[in-house]
């Protein structure tokens, strides 16, 4: 112990003398993302109104793709074993590059949504934060976005919406590759606070929209206290917060194990409220339902990614030693999962909801698949996040298009018929519907079937027995949206289906694209997600 | 990749209806020319496995015209398709069906705003998926397309069907559904097997076959009770029967057709192919819940036959009876009973589909599925009661008809090695006699009565005998109804009379079947 900690010690007074060597290579494409987030603050404060929303985007736009690049970059040379950089702090390995990759895609998508001004006119945000709801001034910024009124630069969307989504995803990139605790920590807040500014800047139903931004911000702040207490608790318990040393500590001491439980336990009950995994999951459907959607689809894509590379990170390095201690629990939770998000998921009748219920089931799934500490487990799991990313975005961005004069028709009953008045919506919807109910030649019957082969491998018969029924209810409320909009006569006053503009087209068509690809040539993404495991340094 | 001369005409099987499920979708604005397409793609189908059928060699290896593609290398999946003698039995009677249910559903009206083109285009997609599930020979691959065949029945069901439409095709696909994933999970145990005793796993059908039916018994069981409940469903066997009464009274005729006739017969054809080579094991020590499954199926389904008042519903129950009697046949492991299953499985899809389409051919006259609503029909329409006297007489499995040397073969076989369950299985060709000739009875004899009948005739009030009035609004077996039940009514007195052909296709792949549950009687 004492010999631990003077090599600690060591290692800090040499970082004083000379300065700790830094990848850039490595962690290029995180820094574009904080430097663009950062260059777009500074655009909000000095362009003119109406030149920020195309300047943004094409910012935006240009940083993702420019961090993609640098990714592919890195990945031609990176050492397959993976590095730590920043002074251990950040561990640039296999899983994490996929990982980044995957964000990168998911935001893509999700940011060409947050951008599309032809859905609703004007953009999905609302136009001045500040506005108060109900409020004259809140009238004019709806009616403002009439197609007829041209004032763009005065009703326009809020356009610090875009640098807030690449604060997040830097954060989201940082957690998942974070190789201590702390940096951990620190990006959980960063990928977190934007979020729940966005969540209340829907342009319409804003007292929704803004009820969701409250809940969400309280009962993330719950979390992140847990979070933060297990971490110090771990502290205590390791002398240090980094992973590895943590996971040093508790492979054989006799030090108190009763610290080591209890930080577990919090730290882990953090990490699974945002990967809203029940019973953690209570915000989730009430923040799905009432921030705008294209923000619903950045947070249930990318903040699912972001958690459960956190969670496998977490799982894998740092607490690997003790999993007999907590892989029964995790088994009850994914079950505990998997039955709410199913079962709960059969009785809404609000389509943002019962996909929010059908993302704790399959964060149920992917439980599974994080708590399966082999090779396969961390390759399963990463394959299942890009595909339901991915899925999930096209199915926020075709919900969007479903609107009547007071906005999205998200009712489910609104939704009837709606094959008659628009098949080709239907038909994509109903494709994306099978992916999520993992039916086969979609990415969502891949997914589903790696993960249950790892955990079957390990011995997880009984989990997987229990996640197929799980599927089979879960199967039945997707079916009965397509029943609706199938077979269903078309209510006379129902919503119409509006004709997407580039942007959203564009999203939409990446997603279903890669849901049928991922389901029919899944060769390719299964094996660079199984190019290698977590590095433990 | 493998492949043999005769692949291209297993690619050609595969790819004709698929094709030509596309052309007929976008085909949505003129129902004539998707009706002609379609016909004309069917019609080819057929030709080709005619060829495919001539081309094939009873004693040459057992998967022939076989080829195989990488297609998931990290789980060892191909995408690998070869027939043996029961797939091309069952490839062959999609292709002669398929084409008879166009005809059939010619002038067939469909529900408002539904086109004609997605109606086709989705029978020839089913069709396609089947050829490929009865093809398939990676358990993966069989798996997927398992599934998929749900996604095109599930519309035409619930797009095209009845008034409970909704509930039926929702129930019909959880039923698949669920029992589909079962199987997953046992696909994947099969393929954990696979993986520890050869290093890397496999969903190739030979090399599981050879590893899981050396594995210990216990594993056998996990693997086979996860197949069998999927195939269990899809056969229905009861008690997991319940979908199929529901889908058959809702689904449309044609497709009717092809779900009882071709489609249910996965779950037997599932039994052969998968259940007995590699759980052989398990099939024997858990025989005796199949046959118990199998007598219940055949006397329940009888009893409820005879009880049923919709047309429809009847034939779904006549079907789970003579299921029953496949599976007793099967599972009585003895090389009579077995050839006689499979050839039942051929004889139920001909003699059966002709049942169903005869009683949409009532029903298109009537307007109604139930039974009272009819009566005397046979005066009106002779031949059309004709036709469905034979088809009747063959469900039945009368002698001289191509069911009768099925069961008998099923009973004879299965008598040596299980008395007491064959004896209780011919209960239910008593009752069947009983069931089928009542039907036929109420529905053609006597006076010519029935709501109906009477509505046709002009309505109750009207002065005129409802029998004159129904001879002027009922017209008997047109020209084209009588060209589409043609071919079946040669197959069926053919086959009744001289079933060598048949036998002699299906017999070397059953007598291969039996061999690997390790159980040879020399066929006695």
């Amino acid at each position: 112990m004492s010999a631990l900690s003077s090599v600690i010690l060591l290692a800090q007074d040499a970082d004083k003398e000379t300065l700790p060597p830094v990848n850039y290579p490595a962690i290029l494409p995180v820094l574009i993302i904080l430097g663009a987030a950062c260059v777009g603050v500074l655009l909000e404060a000095f362009l003119p109104k109406h030149q920020r929303w195309s300047a943004q985007v094409f910012l935006t736009l240009l940083s993702l793709v420019g961090a993609g690049i640098a990714l592919a970059f890195y990945l031609t040379d990176a050492p397959a074993t993976g590095e730590v950089t920043l002074s251990g702090t950040v561990s640039v390995d296999r899983p994490a590059l996929f990982l980044w990759g995957t964000l990168l895609a998911l935001s893509l998508g999700a940011v060409l949504m947050i951008a599309d001004r032809s859905v609703e006119p004007g953009g999905a945000f609302v136009a001045t934060a500040a506005i108060r709801p109900g409020t004259v001034q809140d009238r004019e910024q709806r009616l403002g976005a009439h197609p007829n009124r041209r004032d763009a630069a005065r009703f326009g969307m809020q356009t610090e919406v875009f640098p807030l989504t690449l604060f997040a995803l830097g954060g989201m990139m940082v957690f998942c590759s974070a190789n201590d605790l702390l940096t951990m920590f620190i990006a959980l807040e960063v990928l977190s606070l934007p979020l729940y500014l966005m969540c209340g800047l829907a342009r319409r139903r804003r007292l929704l929209s803004q009820e969701s931004a409250v809940k969400y911000f309280l009962l993330g702040a719950f979390a992140s206290a847990f979070f933060l207490y297990g971490l110090a608790l771990l502290y205590g318990y390791a002398g240090s917060v980094k992973l590895e040393a943590i996971a040093n500590a508790a492979a054989g001491s006799d030090r108190a194990d009763t610290l080591l439980f209890g930080g577990m336990a919090l730290l882990i009950v953090g990490l699974l409220f945002k990967g809203s995994v029940g019973p953690f999951h209570a915000w989730t459907p009430d923040v799905y339902q009432g921030a705008p959607t294209p923000i619903t689809a950045f947070m249930a894509a990318c903040t699912k990614v972001a958690a459960f590379g956190g969670i496998m990170r977490v799982l894998s390095v740092g607490l690997e030693s003790t999993q007999w201690e907590w892989r029964g629990i995790l088994w009850g939770v994914a079950i505990v999962s998997m039955i709410i998000g199913a079962v709960l998921g059969l009785t809404q009748t609000d389509i943002k909801r019962m996909i929010a219920y059908s993302s704790i089931a399959h964060a149920g799934f992917l439980l599974i698949g994080a708590i399966v500490l082999k090779p396969e487990g961390v390759s399963s799991t990463l394959f299942y996040l890009l595909a339901y990313g991915f899925t999930t975005v096209a199915a926020f961005g075709v919900i969007s298009l479903v609107r009547d004069a007071d906005g999205e028709a998200t009712h489910l009953s609104q939704w009837a018929g709606l094959a008659k008045r628009s098949p080709l919506v239907a038909a994509v919807f109903t494709f994306l519907l099978l992916a999520l109910a993992g039916i086969p030649l979609t990415s969502g019957f891949i997914g589903k079937f790696v993960v249950f082969q790892a955990a079957l491998a390990d011995g997880m018969a009984p989990l997987v027995v229990v996640a197929l029924v799980a599927s089979a209810i879960a199967a039945f409320f997707y079916l009965r949206v397509i029943v609706l909009m199938y077979f269903s006569e078309p209510a006379p006053d129902g919503p119409s289906v509006t004709v997407p503009g580039a942007f959203t087209t564009a999203a939409i068509t990446l997603g279903v694209v890669i849901t049928l690809l991922l389901g029919i040539v899944p060769a390719f993404a299964l094996d660079w997600a199984g190019g290698g495991t977590f590095a433990i340094q | 990749m493998t492949s043999t001369s005769g692949a291209a005409l297993l690619v050609a099987l595969l790819l004709i209806p698929l094709v030509g499920a596309i052309v007929v979708a976008f085909l949505r604005d003129n129902d004539k020319l998707a009706k002609q397409v379609a016909l004309g793609v069917s019609l080819v189908e057929f030709v080709v496995a005619v060829i495919s059928w001539i081309s094939y060699d009873p004693s040459g290896a057992r998967l022939q015209q076989a080829f195989s593609i990488d297609w998931i290398p990290a789980f060892g999946v191909h995408l690998a398709f070869g027939i043996d003698g029961i797939a091309l039995v069952m490839i062959a009677v999609i292709a002669l069906l398929v084409p008879i249910v166009i005809g059939a559903g010619w002038a067939d009206k469909l529900p408002a705003e539904r086109s004609a083109g997605g109606f086709w285009s989705l029978i020839l997609l089913t069709q396609a998926i089947t050829i490929g599930v009865f093809a398939a020979t990676d358990v993966f691959l069989f798996y997927v397309l398992f599934e998929v065949m749900l996604i095109p029945m599930y519309f035409l069901i619930g797009s095209y069907g009845g008034a409970r439409r909704q509930y039926a095709a929702v129930k019909f696909f959880l039923y698949s559904f669920l029992g589909g994933l079962i199987m997953l999970a046992s696909a994947i145990g099969a393929y954990s097997l696979a993986a520890e005793e050869l290093g890397s796993g496999s969903f190739d059908w030979a090399t599981l076959v050879r590893v899981v039916s050396n594995a210990p018994l216990e594993n056998q069981i996990w693997i086979f009770l996860g197949f069998f409940l999927a195939f269990a469903v899809k056969a229905p066997l009861v008690p997991l029967h319940t979908w199929l009464p529901d889908a058959a009274a809702e689904a449309p005729i044609g497709v009717a057709v092809i779900m009882i006739a071709v489609l249910d017969k996965v779950g037997t054809f599932g039994f052969l192919r998968y259940l007995l080579p590699m759980t052989p094991d398990a099939s024997v020590e858990l025989a005796p819940l199949v046959l118990v499954m199998g007598v219940a199926g055949v006397l329940y389904g009888a009893l409820l036959a005879t009880g049923q008042r919709d047309m429809k519903r009847f034939i779904a129950y006549v079907s789970i009876a003579h299921f029953g009697f496949m599976s007793i046949g099967i599972f009585a492991f003895s090389a009579q009973s077995e050839v006689g299953a499979v050839s039942y499985m051929l004889n139920h899809s001909i003699s059966t589909g002709m049942l169903i389409l005869v009683i949409g051919m009532v029903i298109a006259r009537g307007g109604s599925s139930l039974i009272a609503d009819y009566g005397g029909l046979a005066k009106i329409t002779p031949a059309l009661a004709g036709v469905f006297f034979v088809a009747g007489l063959a469900s039945l499995s009368l002698p001289g008809t191509n069911s009768f040397i099925s069961e008998f073969l099923v009973l004879i076989g299965s008598y040596g090695r299980e008395p007491v369950y064959t004896i209780l299985a011919t209960v239910g060709m008593i009752l069947a006699a009983l069931y089928v000739l009542w039907l036929y009875q109420r529905v053609f004899h006597g006076p010519v009565r029935g709501n109906a009948l009477v509505d046709v005739a002009g309505g109750p009030g009207t002065a005129i005998a409802p029998e004159v009035g129904a001879r002027k609004a009922i017209l008997d077996l047109s020209g084209r109804e009588k060209l589409v039940l043609a071919p079946l009514l040669v197959l069926v007195v053919g086959i009744g009379i001289y079933p060598k052909p048949v036998l002699d296709v299906i017999t070397p792949t059953v007598d291969a079947t039996l061999s690997s549950v390790g159980i040879s009687d020399g066929g006695n």
